[in-house]
């Protein structure tokens, strides 16, 4: 009874590779089905992501399991075994199994340490597993178990905290002047990718506005059109910072386009409301000296990304205490796997003892004439004699010890549990 | 029994003080909580004082040095726990709390030896000017105590440094609306001191203004905070600038307030 983990990662495979092994849309279904048929697998689930594709089996034989994973994958696929020797498919089973699922429900394992993502993909697979009726007792328990350790390293850990991507590091430097973003408008100097990475950003968190002023207005229409916002020329760029909260400057001009009197005159006009300016371009576009203006916070792009690393390693950090967690958490699911292994054990061996009881009960009876409560005095020892007879190896096999399958092993052999009666 | 609570306040504000400095260095759970009860333990013991000397004296507790910096003290953290309670404000004790603590502590050394009060300052007047003077004061000590958080975080900002007490400080909008309301609460009352004042001194001496330094400071001081109130509505003085006066508008209550205990001299006798 073991579980096994077959799958490829990011750090494992490249994305040509990735994507020909993905099991997504329709590969899904009978990707699954085609799992769960293979010999020797009781329980299958499939979880597939752009960073990663792995297989979860219950086996209770891993290396078997492992050659008929590794044909199954690549007749699946119609791809030539070669491609999965060597280090692009790697298996974990036993521990090490579920050690990896909760690693990677806790995004341990992902590219961008302590991104959300993952644990929704985790139970999406498990939900499509549990609905297709391919998991039992042992995966049921194993994803819950991963969901849950996930939400315990989510919230015990600051592993989530702190944003490790530049424009999400703008957005969180932008709360922390402007108490929430609502009602705010942010004007987008040039639109190009790293500006409508940003912009997306800021609209997911609430921007009331977003304005582009680009040099080819047609860009600028296009890119405001996917925010429902409004494109100026240019040239207005200087009116527009008078409406503005946030500025994000990306024109790619090889030279300063916004200069320190333009943002003090603005300042003026403002009122002095604060205003956050964000320049994502190399050569920078506006002027560093901006930033002795009062009321004026300017980040270009070297400090977001000190910002960024800083966090990286602050994730780093609590990932550490994550592991410990994980750790812990893989010994008491291992606890409860020995539990659940020693359970048909303890059955068959009380199941034996009752047979033997009733039987000898039964021909002694036959032979001998007693009165009802001689036959329940019989009856009464029979079953007492039994009970102190199994209670020491069923106390045994529910005790938590290291060597319960050989324990197990020893008291199908002694008993003769396999043989019947 | 007065005197004992009193110490007992004290105490209970130097256990807040040592959390909310400790909570500085290291972000806990339980710090910032412990600093809140310490101060609300102290608090109640700092109102059985004031009440017992209000009955004590048969007036607002306000006429020797103790007295008076002991009220102040009072005002402060009772402006502090509703605020506290209303916006939760992250290190908002370790800023607040050591103003009060020293308040407190300064009082806690200053005589108390009272002189039984002229026919002109036993008045209905004593209540009302006193009330407004010290309840505004305590609302600008506030306001300069998050103008001075709003000054740490602007300076974090400004120059990219991004660790620790900055992400645990409110963002700068919220410091800057919150101790502008403040002000907008402690100015009227303030002005209602000035006024209160000048026309309890026409009553009982025939001036309205007699040149004492607690007056000219106070005016001096309501210039300031009428500067801080009005450039903000016109000409947009916001956040830094009106952060720095703030501060220095404290001060020159607290210049007001120490001449006054110091001097001893004019209407304004202990």
């Amino acid at each position: 009874m073991k579980v096994l983990v077959a799958g490829l990662n990011h750090k494992s495979a490249d994305v040509e590779v990735r994507e020909k092994l993905a099991f997504s849309g329709d590969k899904l279904a009978p990707g699954l089905q085609g799992l769960k048929d293979l010999p020797g697998v009781k329980e299958a689930a499939i979880l597939s992501t752009c960073n990663r594709v792995e297989l979860y089996a219950h086996v209770s034989d891993p290396d078997g399991a492992k050659r008929e994973i590794k044909r199954f994958i690549s007749s699946f696929h119609s791809i030539p075994a070669g491609l999965l020797e060597g280090k692009t498919l790697y298996f974990h089973s036993g521990p090490d199994a579920i050690r990896h699922v909760f690693r990677v429900a806790s995004s341990l394992d992902s590219m961008v340490l302590g991104e959300p993502q993952i644990l929704g993909q985790v139970k999406a697979a498990f939900e499509f597993a549990l609905e297709k009726k391919a998991t039992g007792v042992l995966l049921n328990r194993l994803m819950k178990k991963a969901i849950s350790v996930a939400k315990r390293v989510r919230t015990e850990t600051r592993i989530a905290e702190n944003a490790v991507s530049i424009s999400f590091a703008a957005v969180e430097l932008a709360k922390k002047i402007f108490t929430d973003l609502a009602g705010k408008t942010v004007l987008l100097l040039g639109a190009g990718e790293m500006a409508e990475l940003a912009a997306r950003h800021f609209m997911a968190s609430g921007v009331k506005e977003i304005v582009v002023a680009n040099r080819t207005l047609a860009r600028g229409q296009e890119l405001a059109s996917e925010f429902e916002g409004k494109a100026v020329p240019f040239d207005e760029f200087k009116d527009e910072m008078l409406h503005a909260d946030i500025v994000l400057c990306s024109t790619g001009a090889p030279d300063y386009v916004v200069l320190k009197p333009d943002v003090h005159a603005a300042m003026g006009k403002r009122k002095q409301r604060p205003l956050f300016l964000i320049d994502i371009s190399v050569p920078r576009n506006i002027d560093p000296q901006v930033n002795s203006l009062d009321n004026v916070y300017l980040y270009d792009v070297d400090d977001l990304q000190t910002v960024v690393d800083s966090n990286r390693s602050e994730r780093r950090k609590e990932a550490d205490k994550a592991e410990m967690i994980v750790s812990e958490e893989v010994e008491t699911f291992e606890r409860w796997l020995d539990c659940l292994q020693s359970v048909p054990a303890i059955v068959s061996l009380r199941q034996r003892a009752e047979e033997i009881r009733k039987c000898e009960v039964q021909k002694m009876l036959n032979k001998t004439d007693l009165d009802e409560k001689e036959r329940k005095a019989v009856e009464l020892m029979a079953s007492s004699i039994v009970n102190k007879l199994i209670h020491p190896p069923t106390a045994a096999l529910k005790e938590d010890t290291g060597d319960r399958d050989q324990l197990i092993a020893m008291i199908i052999k002694l008993y003769g549990l396999n043989g019947g009666c | 029994m007065g005197a004992l609570s009193f110490q007992i306040a004290l105490f209970f504000y130097l256990l807040a003080m040592l959390a909310a400095f400790f909570d500085l260095f290291k972000s806990t759970r339980i710090l910032p909580k412990a600093a809140y009860m310490f101060v609300i333990v102290g608090f109640l013991f700092h109102t059985t004082n004031v009440v017992y000397s209000w009955f004590a004296d048969g007036h607002i507790p306000i006429v020797n040095a103790h007295e008076a910096t002991s009220f102040f003290a009072w005002c402060v953290f009772l402006l502090f726990l509703l605020l506290e309670y209303s916006y939760k404000l992250g290190l908002l004790g370790s800023f607040i709390i050591p103003i009060g603590f020293a308040l407190t502590l300064v009082s806690s050394v200053l005589s108390s030896a009272s002189k039984p009060l002229t026919p002109q300052l036993r008045s209905y007047w004593l209540g009302i000017h006193t009330f407004f003077a010290f309840m505004s004061s305590a609302a600008f000590a506030l306001a300069a105590g998050l103008a001075f958080m709003y000054l740490v975080q602007e300076h974090h900002l400004k120059r990219k440094r991004l660790g620790g007490l900055f992400e645990r400080l409110p963002s700068l909008q919220r410091l800057d609306e919150i101790s502008y309301r403040l002000i907008t609460m402690g100015f009227p009352l303030f002005t209602l001191a000035i006024i209160s004042g000048s026309i309890w001194a026409d009553n009982a001496w025939g001036s309205y203004l007699s040149w004492e330094p607690i007056q000219v400071w106070s005016i001096i001081t309501w210039l300031i905070f009428a500067v801080v109130f009005h450039s903000r509505l016109l000409a947009g003085w916001r956040g830094r600038r009106a952060a720095v006066l703030s501060i220095i508008g404290f001060a020159t209550i607290i210049i007001a307030f120490a001449g006054l205990a110091l001097l001893q001299k004019g209407q304004h006798i202990f």
